[in-house]
């Protein structure tokens, strides 16, 4: 095969990886509680600063920062739901929407006061170095990042469908008032949701800071490129966010192949269009 | 809290008062300029007016019919381009141009628009925003219209027929003056006339009125044709007032966001809503840039986004809503 067509896919595969992981993250908190989370790029900018000023000021490894940055924004994703959430669930979608909105942009703005609008990287970092496999270039930090989403992705999986904490959160997401019958207080479902989609972005971000520039507006394609892959999953599926994070990483990079690499994103964006116009409920939502 | 199912406005202020008013406040927008001599704040008046005027068009689709469109910025930038490479490659007067340009964004938002009004709330919304960032990366990348570099405009006569004035700020001010009250009057109209209800009854309940024989994808498009018409005329204005465009200053996603922001900050569904919105926001932004010395530092925007969910969370009616609540 060709080997520059054997290199996008695996970029493709491997960039699908966080894709997914970022998406499940969002794709949680919508089915949970039918609320988008605009600023949920904007956490993953936030997951990215974690390990770029640990790294600047404490000299620690971003993969260390790993942990810290899922905690930080479990903390933010909780803390967005008790003071701006809770207040406008009941209110109209144009407020919901914007609420997020509002959040979004103050987040970003206020790093881009802060630290600046520049482009940073983290160098030198113990994930540095490539490695050649079947005439494939692999970068190491894109390896490990991608190995860290899916272990990460995993990980919520088996909360969502093994523990006892996973069936309150489903149950929630389909009946609130039944699930309220059962003992289970909403209240707190839907900020342990907002607390592990937070983490999940943040954890995303710490593992791109491996390799990835970091800018005040990263969070703006990672954000748009997450709701594609919820629309193609279904939304409130993680299975389906799963899956369909990695087909957005591979369409993303065989769009840069095929056609300038400018243009890539049109493909991503198409697909979003595509599905919403012919099959809203997504590959593997239910209707 | 229920924001849908008015009159933008109400009966009851129908009256010789709100008249007055209305009338008093054009007089003043006409001797503004003879007052404010300086081109600051003849500046802020006209850009004032030019984000009511793009609320108002945003309001006639999101206010009367309810279906929240994030991707406005596409159609203000159609009417940019469209006059400015008319002018550019052919010689067309701007003002043909405006008229070119507003039709192509009407014909291109039904297009766009039929298919996508089948999904509701967030989807709607989404969907706008993928066919921005679909115009957005065209017309970046497309170097027959300029790329990233964008276009300027080439100093020309002064002249009302050439749409450009110079430093002379008069005229721009009265121009989207007029812009403006059109957009007013029309929305009036529109609210009083028999589609005003069809859309109020979708807005409210779309499968009720729907059952009840209203063809809701027909009244959407109507609603959002006229939307795009007059955002598209404010995207030739722009264009012909500051003789410079790129794709990052008409088709961005923050313009598309700017224009729905100003509106929920005067209040969604609302005649005069968009005016004061603009009225608060866009001086608020322009001073915060001047004070904080903020040129490229984001400032304004932070206050942006603190406002916002401010009043999603303590005021979702909107300026006009504390008004209202005070009568």
């Amino acid at each position: 095969m060709n080997p520059d067509l054997m290199q996008a896919i695996t970029s493709g595969l491997l960039l699908g990886f966080i894709y997914s992981l970022v998406a499940v993250g969002l794709t949680l908190i919508w089915g949970v509680m039918d609320i988008v989370n605009f600023a949920h790029g904007d956490f993953l900018m936030l997951g990215m600063y974690t390990s770029y000023v640990l790294y600047t000021f404490f000299g620690i490894d971003p993969l260390f920062s790993i942990p810290v940055a899922g905690a930080l924004l479990f903390v933010v994703g909780v803390v967005t739901y008790r003071t701006i959430i809770r207040r406008i669930l009941d209110g109209p979608m144009l407020i919901q929407i914007f609420s997020t909105f509002g959040l979004m942009i103050f987040l970003r703005y206020v790093i881009f006061a802060v630290f600046k609008p520049d482009y940073r990287s983290i160098q030198k970092t113990l994930l540095s170095g490539t490695f050649r496999i079947f005439g494939v270039y692999v970068g190491i930090p894109e390896l490990v990042a991608a190995a860290g989403a899916l272990v990460t992705t995993g990980i919520i999986f088996w909360i969502m469908n093994y523990t006892k904490t996973g069936a309150a959160i489903t149950a929630t997401a389909e009946n609130r008032e039944a699930a309220q019958l059962m003992g289970i207080d909403p209240d707190r479902i839907f900020s342990l949701s907002w607390g592990i989609g937070g983490a999940a972005a943040g954890i995303a971000g710490a593992l791109l800071a491996n390799f990835f520039y970091i800018f005040p507006e990263v969070g703006g394609v990672f954000g748009l490129t997450a709701f594609v892959v919820v629309c193609l999953g279904g939304f409130g599926s993680i299975h389906g966010a799963f899956v369909a994070g990695i087909l957005v990483g591979l369409v993303e990079s065989l769009g840069g192949y095929v056609a300038p690499p400018e243009y890539k994103h049109i493909f991503v964006y198409s697909i979003f269009i595509f599905v919403l116009l012919v099959r809203p409920r997504g590959l593997f939502g239910v209707t | 809290m229920n924001l849908t199912g008015l009159f933008l406005i109400r009966k009851e202020e129908l009256n010789l008062r709100s008249l007055l008013f209305t009338l008093g406040g054009v007089f003043l927008a006409l001797a503004y300029p003879f007052v404010f001599r300086k081109p600051f704040p003849q500046d802020l008046l006209i850009k004032v007016l030019l984000f009511a005027f793009l609320g108002n068009a945003w309001n006639i689709l999101g206010g009367l019919a309810g279906q929240v469109s994030l991707g406005h910025a596409m159609f203000f930038g159609l009417g940019a381009y469209t006059s400015t490479l008319l002018f550019l490659n052919f010689g067309v007067s701007p003002w043909v141009g405006l008229v070119a340009g507003a039709f192509l964004a009407g014909v291109v938002s039904i297009i766009l628009g039929y298919p996508s009004f089948k999904l509701k709330g967030h989807y709607f919304a989404m969907i706008t925003i993928a066919f921005g960032e679909v115009f957005h990366i065209l017309f970046r990348n497309v170097d027959a219209v300029g790329g990233a570099s964008g276009l300027f405009l080439p100093i020309l006569d002064e002249s009302f027929g050439n749409f450009y004035f110079g430093v002379n700020k008069i005229p721009y001010l009265y121009i989207i003056l007029s812009f403006y009250l059109l957009s007013t009057l029309t929305i009036f109209l529109l609210d009083r006339s028999k589609v005003g209800f069809y859309l109020r009854a979708i807005n409210s309940e779309e499968d009720a009125a729907r059952s009840l024989g209203v063809n809701s994808a027909l009244y959407k498009s109507v609603a959002m044709f006229f939307s795009a018409l007059f955002t598209a005329m404010g995207g030739t204005f722009y264009a012909q007032y500051v003789t410079f465009i790129d794709p990052p200053s008409v088709y961005h996603l923050m313009l598309s966001i700017q224009i729905v922001l100003i509106v929920i900050l005067g209040g969604v569904g609302t005649l005069f809503g968009p005016l004061v919105g603009a009225a608060v926001l866009i001086p608020l932004s322009e001073f915060t840039r001047i004070y904080l010395g903020g040129t490229g530092r984001g400032y304004d925007l932070i206050i942006y986004g603190l406002l916002i969910i401010v009043f999603a969370v303590y005021q979702p009616t909107g300026l006009m809503g504390l008004i209202r609540r005070r009568k």
